[in-house]
């Protein structure tokens, strides 16, 4: 199924969802942890400065975005890495492509990088014969198990270990076992060898560094240094909107980073690449690429308020503690980037026509807008996507792909009889009146609202009138 | 918002409020808005109910229909010309008011209006516990009792701490703990509607919270919230049901 289709049917994948008690414990569980997790990291913090200034610093990138790309392929380029850009997905993979077969590559060893899954490139490096193999644990078993990642930072959230045992057993001949060490070193030693055969080593990058040229790479297993260091080519590919434009920059979008996602104060590895191998060095790639890719991001860039989509530094804390996200999983979105930071993103990349349920998949409750460690006003942002959607706003062009897909004239219809009712206080009343006295008739269903409730009945008497009742007896 | 947004300056007690009721509690709990007023009263202030007031506005706006939204809130912006503070018995339509009217009429020539009522705007527990400094005697029976905040409380009007302050005034309440209290109930408008089984499956879980916390009744501020969980226990016909937090009080108070 392309992601295209995929992404249209969210209703009948989340009932699937809520339905799966597996599903629902399993991302339950996580979800409860990680936030445990972030809330102790983030105990010996002044949080709310630190998102202030994380919001700063990737609001100034952003907001000079042109330059710094500028600035960061002029630094790169002096480095020795060579920087490539691509306008979408499908451009992304051909460079790609075409720089592997330059190389002669027949295999690929992966760190987690999640605008390759955007582009599905191991689909497009298949169809040319190259194979990739995902080093990323969590995407190493998704590829195992042919699917898609769940969860941004932790790609195989939504299997349990006894789930992960019995797919290690079935397609490696791993031994079943509920030891979580086991079944990582049986996956490590498979790796291992990869690594060493692998011709070219792809990673994503988490920032740039304009006024440098380096590129960031925050990891847990190192695998990320492994796939940068040992095969003789490394090629980074990551989406326009990851520059940022100081080195000093770095430290606290990385505290926010990982005390958001994980909960950890710092990650096993932080790589920071500035190059391929020097020639007096003794190791490190020969070749090092840059791939910028913006598919849609540079149209986001044109609106000041659907800009700040592009802060987000992917640590995914916003589904973590979305009451959506957990109930449902990542799947159920269909989409590359599940959850909150998906219902806005999303949209950009696809069009609304295809995600056209996302944007109001979401009771606007603000949790992650509450711990999105670059503020990211998601629940604003979700208001403005409903907005497109229905073409609710007169005042302003639509940069949104799709825009309007949703308008239905007995909607728009209800709401203006809605809005001319609610703006004629006498008729109000009136009408009000009348559903009070013929409250007896009230619906006793209400779609889906009576599935899981009774119908709300109206009171016998608005406030309206118990108060002028009140004024009454008291003059 | 930055983290100095956060620090809120509280006016003195004024001698009159206005009342803005929100159409839930006109139409479906008039008595969450007649115990509020009470409540004002007993902490002397005098209540002004613009009698023309009908919504927010907040359906259609999170709906995405703005232009709708914008026609009934600027009937709403002059309800109020009085600088008296505009306290709300909701924190989703408080919300609407306080951090929303902004944006809706940003660039037209309401803004100045609405920027300076939306300064106004209070809901209505903050207001009683930091403005009103609101004294109770409970005289009701011992209770075991969860409270439900509401996330527009909680996380627009930043009002979290209200509810639990008033309840522990009373002597013979005790406010129990739950699971995941900050948690969504699911209710969010037209979301529980057009998103019915997620939304279903979180006031499932709510409600679970609420029961299994061992308390024998639940409070909210919000009449969204209540209409979703105290629904979803009339369907379910579980023993624990809830009231509003304003007709709780002033039941065992006034
Ligand atoms: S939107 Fe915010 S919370 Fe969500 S992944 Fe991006 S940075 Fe993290």
């Amino acid at each position: 199924m392309s992601s295209q289709e995929a992404v249209r049917h969210f209703h009948p994948r989340a009932r699937d969802a809520l339905n799966n008690p597996r599903i629902r414990q399993n991302f339950r569980r996580a979800m409860d942890g990680l936030m445990q997790k972030r809330a102790t990291a983030l105990q010996d913090h002044d949080t709310e400065a630190l998102r202030d200034l994380g919001a700063a610093i990737r609001q100034r990138a952003l907001s000079q975005l042109p330059d710094l790309l500028e600035q960061l392929e002029a630094n790169c380029t002096r480095n020795g890495i060579q920087v490539h850009w691509a306008q979408d997905g499908d451009q992304a993979c051909q460079i790609i492509t075409d720089i592997c077969q330059q190389q002669g590559a027949r295999s690929v060893i992966k760190g987690k990088s999640m605008v390759s899954e955007e582009m599905e490139l191991n689909h497009h490096l298949a169809e040319v014969g190259i194979t990739a193999l995902e080093s990323d644990l969590g995407e190493y078993i998704v590829q195992l198990a042919e699917e898609t990642p769940s969860h941004i930072i932790m790609p195989a959230i939504h299997k349990n270990t006894e789930e992960i045992s019995e797919l290690l057993h079935d397609k490696t001949g791993t031994q079943r076992s509920q030891d979580v060490d086991y079944l990582t070193a049986s996956a490590r030693a498979q790796m291992r060898q990869a690594f060493q055969r692998a011709d070219v080593g792809l990673s994503g990058a988490n920032f740039a560094i304009a006024e440098t040229g380096t590129l960031c790479l925050v990891e847990n297993e190192g695998n990320g240094r492994m796939s940068t260091t040992v095969p003789p080519c490394h090629i980074a590919v990551t989406g326009i909107e990851k520059v940022v434009q100081h080195l000093a920059d770095v430290p606290p979008l990385l505290s926010l980073l990982t005390r958001s996602a994980t909960g950890q104060h710092i990650t096993t590895y932080l790589n920071m690449i500035t190059g391929p191998r020097k020639a007096e060095e003794q190791d490190g790639p020969q070749a090092v690429h840059l791939v910028l890719v913006d598919n849609g991001r540079s149209d986001i860039y044109q609106d000041d308020q659907l800009l700040d989509t592009l802060r987000c530094i992917r640590c995914g804390a916003c589904m973590n503690h979305c009451p959506v996200y957990t109930r449902v999983g990542g799947h159920t979105y269909g989409t590359t980037y599940p959850g909150p930071i998906g219902k806005i993103l999303m949209p950009h990349l696809l069009g609304l026509e295809d995600t056209r349920d996302l944007p109001s998949a979401s009771s606007l409750c603000g949790a992650c807008g509450e711990v999105c460690p670059v503020r990211i006003p998601i629940p604003e942002l979700l208001v403005r996507l409903r907005r497109e959607a229905v073409d609710g706003d007169s005042s302003r062009p639509s940069v949104v792909r799709g825009h309007g897909v949703k308008r239905h004239w007995t909607e728009v219809g209800v709401w203006r009889a809605w809005a001319w009712l609610n703006s004629h206080p006498r008729c109000y009343r009136a009408a009000l009146r009348l559903v009070m006295a013929l409250r007896f008739l009230s619906p006793r269903r209400l779609g889906g609202w009576t599935r899981y409730r009774k119908a709300p009945r109206p009171a016998a008497r608005s406030l309206h009138q118990h108060l002028l009742q009140r004024n009454r007896s008291s003059s | 918002m930055t983290s100095s947004d956060r620090i809120k300056l509280y006016p003195a007690k004024p001698e009159k409020v206005y009342f803005f009721a929100t159409c839930l509690v006109d139409i479906i709990y008039p008595e969450a808005g007649l115990s509020g007023i009470e409540l004002l009263e007993h902490a002397g202030i005098e209540v002004i109910y613009p009698a023309d007031q009908t919504c927010c506005g907040q359906p259609p706006y999170s709906s995405g229909y703005i232009n709708e939204s914008r026609a009934v809130a600027t009937k709403q912006l002059a309800l109020f010309p009085e600088p008296w503070p505009i306290v709300v018995p909701a924190g989703s339509c408080a919300g609407m008011i306080h951090r929303h009217y902004p944006e809706l009429f940003a660039g037209t020539p309401l803004a100045e209006q609405a920027e300076q009522i939306a300064r106004r705007t209070w809901e209505l527990t903050d207001f009683l516990v930091n403005v009103c400094h609101l004294q109770l005697q409970d005289r009701g029976q011992p209770r075991r009792v969860a409270l439900h905040t509401s996330c527009t409380a909680r996380r627009e009007m930043g009002a979290a701490d209200a509810g639990p302050a008033l309840l522990r005034q009373l002597q013979q309440v005790e406010l129990v703990e739950q699971a995941r209290p900050t948690e969504c109930c699911g209710f969010g408008g037209t979301f529980a509607v057009r998103h019915a089984e997620v939304s279903g499956a979180m006031v499932e879980d709510k409600l679970q919270a609420l029961e299994d916390s061992g308390a024998e009744h639940f409070v909210t501020t919000d009449c969204g919230c209540l209409m979703n969980i105290d629904g979803h226990a009339e369907h379910k016909g579980s023993p624990v049901r809830g009231q509003h937090i304003l007709s709780f009080l002033k039941e065992r108070c006034l």
